[in-house]
């Protein structure tokens, strides 16, 4: 919007986002500063922002001992990795196709891809789960990942992507003697890479933050990923321990955090585009 | 026309014939995986959930009977169940109101003048990327009747402090302020998404109009634009509401006493805790039907007439 605002409702507009924000932060610094705080203050029943006695240390370490943490962000990385690295791997020859070429069934698919689309991925879960206990894959890295290798909205984002690169580029491609394969992995992923880092990110967050499908497919701290090993935590080992507990948050949510601060317009862009899918 | 032409042309088509089959081909090999995967993995169990909404099915079991609709007539008449549609339409009826209405008012407030602009969208958004699990529990201490940060506050103020998660007459609207917390900011970009693709000319227009004031300008140019945005937005913050889950099971587990049951914790405590596949395979198809009625509402209605994205 243009114009200049009076500095009457400039004081305005920062006094109500100011409070709104206040409000927005308060349980990210209660977490913080909890988890810096000893017990005996933590259960103080006063409202203090900083500990008088540190105890900061003790808490994380309690959170990387206590329960094996360093193996819950091992797990979230590797199968967020591994879940994306597969959805490019299936979903962007796909996308090419439907974009780039003319064949029979090219209509068929698309709307495979609509409809997948419109479904929430807890619809397919009691099947999926029937079918992986059936293959005996239930509690594996597999069963984490599998169901997740087809991205419908990554097939759909690459595809709206695909379709501005200019034709001729395709031809003068052909022409040089590439494959179609080639033409996929040297030609239009290079030149859609805003779109794939869009769709890595809105991968990676929807699949770290996942705690549905890891709760129904995994049931061995081995293999949990973030969100499991947290509820994991929160259940067994530190129903009343807060301080250490609030650690194990803030060392789960640091992440994506650190990774959004330092990546703000990528990230906003990247999450919005999932408002496609809803 | 000479013979070289003519088998010049028949070359040509010889060779666009080989091309079409070649690129045929090729887009078969391209599409292939893909779509063996959506049949296998998105097709094939919906199909699948339907068909064993009209079973007895249970995980495990030898043999399934069909049952015809006993899954949905059992479910209706079960207190459970309407309970949880019930207070899943309530928390969808009060969390899209305010995430949208506040979503928008911080859109609106942030995008109004360059100061502090980045600082606030970021720190509205950040709940939108914070694993949700992780802030669930840590919402858990914050609501803490005794050693709470709400609490406290309130005490300080002079007010009394509530059991916020144990107490069923509040427990669900607990739930829904979390759900309001968490989804704001997402609404909120979803919206400067909107605003950005009004075309400044407009606004120079109405300045030319004299709706110079922002008050003015906002009526005149904003809202009728942004009407059919914030249906849209609405309806995205419907089907996310639906899905509300994560927080409920790690807490309450829908208690106290299905005071904050809700359709999908009905759906995993019937399929996984009590592995009854039939019964919460209808139960998906209940929760499938409203957030399929929303998503079909969105790209039939609204996708022709929003510019979006």
């Amino acid at each position: 919007m243009i114009g200049r605002p009076s500095p009457w409702f400039d004081l305005v507009r920062h006094v109500t986002l100011l409070a709104g924000a206040a409000v927005m932060l308060a349980p990210f610094v209660w977490m913080t500063v909890t988890s810096f705080k000893p017990p005996h203050e933590i259960f103080a029943a006063e409202l203090t922002l900083l500990p008088r006695q540190w105890h900061a240390y003790e808490n994380y370490r309690e959170a990387f001992t206590k329960v094996p943490m360093l193996r819950y962000l091992l797990n979230g990385a590797i199968v967020t990795s591994a879940i994306f690295a597969l959805q490019v791997l299936v979903a962007v020859p796909c996308a090419y196709a439907l974009a780039k070429l003319d064949f029979r069934g090219r209509g068929l698919i698309f709307a495979m891809v609509l409809l997948g689309i419109l479904i929430p991925s807890h619809v397919p879960a009691i099947p999926l789960y029937i079918m992986l206990w059936q293959v005996k894959l239930l509690n594996t890295y597999a069963a984490l990942v599998i169901p997740f290798v087809i991205s419908v909205f990554g097939i759909f984002l690459m595809r709206q992507f695909f379709k501005t690169v200019p034709d001729e580029l395709i031809q003068a491609a052909r022409l040089d003697g590439l494959s179609e394969f080639a033409i996929v992995w040297r030609i239009m992923v290079p030149a859609a890479m805003p779109a794939v880092i869009s769709f890595g990110i809105f991968s990676v967050v929807a699949h770290w933050n996942d705690y549905f499908w890891p709760l129904l497919v995994i049931n061995s701290r081995e293999l949990a990923p973030p969100p499991l090993g947290v509820a994991y935590f929160r259940n067994e080992e530190a129903g009343h321990d807060y301080g250490p507990l609030m650690a194990g948050a803030v060392i789960i949510i640091a992440p994506l955090v650190l990774a959004f601060l330092a990546a703000q317009r990528r990230f906003i862009e990247g999450m919005t585009m999932t408002g496609l899918k809803g | 026309m000479t013979v070289g032409n003519l088998a010049s042309a028949a070359d040509t088509v010889e060779a666009d014939r080989q091309r079409d089959w070649r690129e045929a081909l090729a887009a078969m090999a391209l599409v292939g995986p893909a779509t063996a995967l959506i049949v296998v993995f998105l097709i094939g169990p919906l199909v699948c959930i339907a068909l064993l909404s009209l079973t007895d099915y249970q995980l495990g079991a030898k043999a399934l009977r069909f049952v015809g609709l006993a899954n949905y007539a059992e479910m209706f008449g079960d207190r459970v169940f309407r309970r949880s549609l019930e207070n899943t339409l309530t928390y969808v009826g009060v969390v899209v109101p305010l995430s949208v209405f506040l979503g928008l008012g911080a859109a609106l407030l942030i995008e109004a003048s360059a100061s502090l602009r980045g600082f606030y969208r970021t720190i509205f958004f950040l709940p939108v990327m914070a694993t949700l699990i992780a802030m669930a529990v840590v919402w858990e201490f914050v609501l803490h009747p005794q050693f709470g940060m709400l609490n406290l506050a309130l005490n300080a103020i002079g007010m009394t402090g509530q059991d916020w998660l144990h107490d069923r007459k509040i427990v669900l609207f607990t739930f829904c302020g979390i759900g309001v917390w968490q989804s704001l900011g997402f609404n909120m970009v979803l919206f400067m998404a909107g605003l950005t693709s009004i075309p400044r000319d407009l606004y120079e227009a109405a300045e030319v109009d004299g709706a110079g004031q922002a008050w003015n300008r906002f009526w005149t140019v904003t809202w009728p634009l942004l009407g059919p945005v914030t249906l849209f937005v609405v309806v995205i913050s419907a089907i996310r509401s639906f899905q509300v889950f994560d927080a409920i099971q790690v807490l309450t587990k829908g208690g106290p006493n299905r005071a904050s049951e809700v359709l999908l914790y009905t759906m995993y405590s019937e399929g996984f805790e009590y592995f009854r596949s039939g019964y919460a395979a209808a139960v998906t198809m209940v929760f499938l039907a409203f957030v399929l009625a929303l998503a079909l509402f969105k790209t039939w209605f609204l996708d022709r007439r929003v510019h979006y994205g």
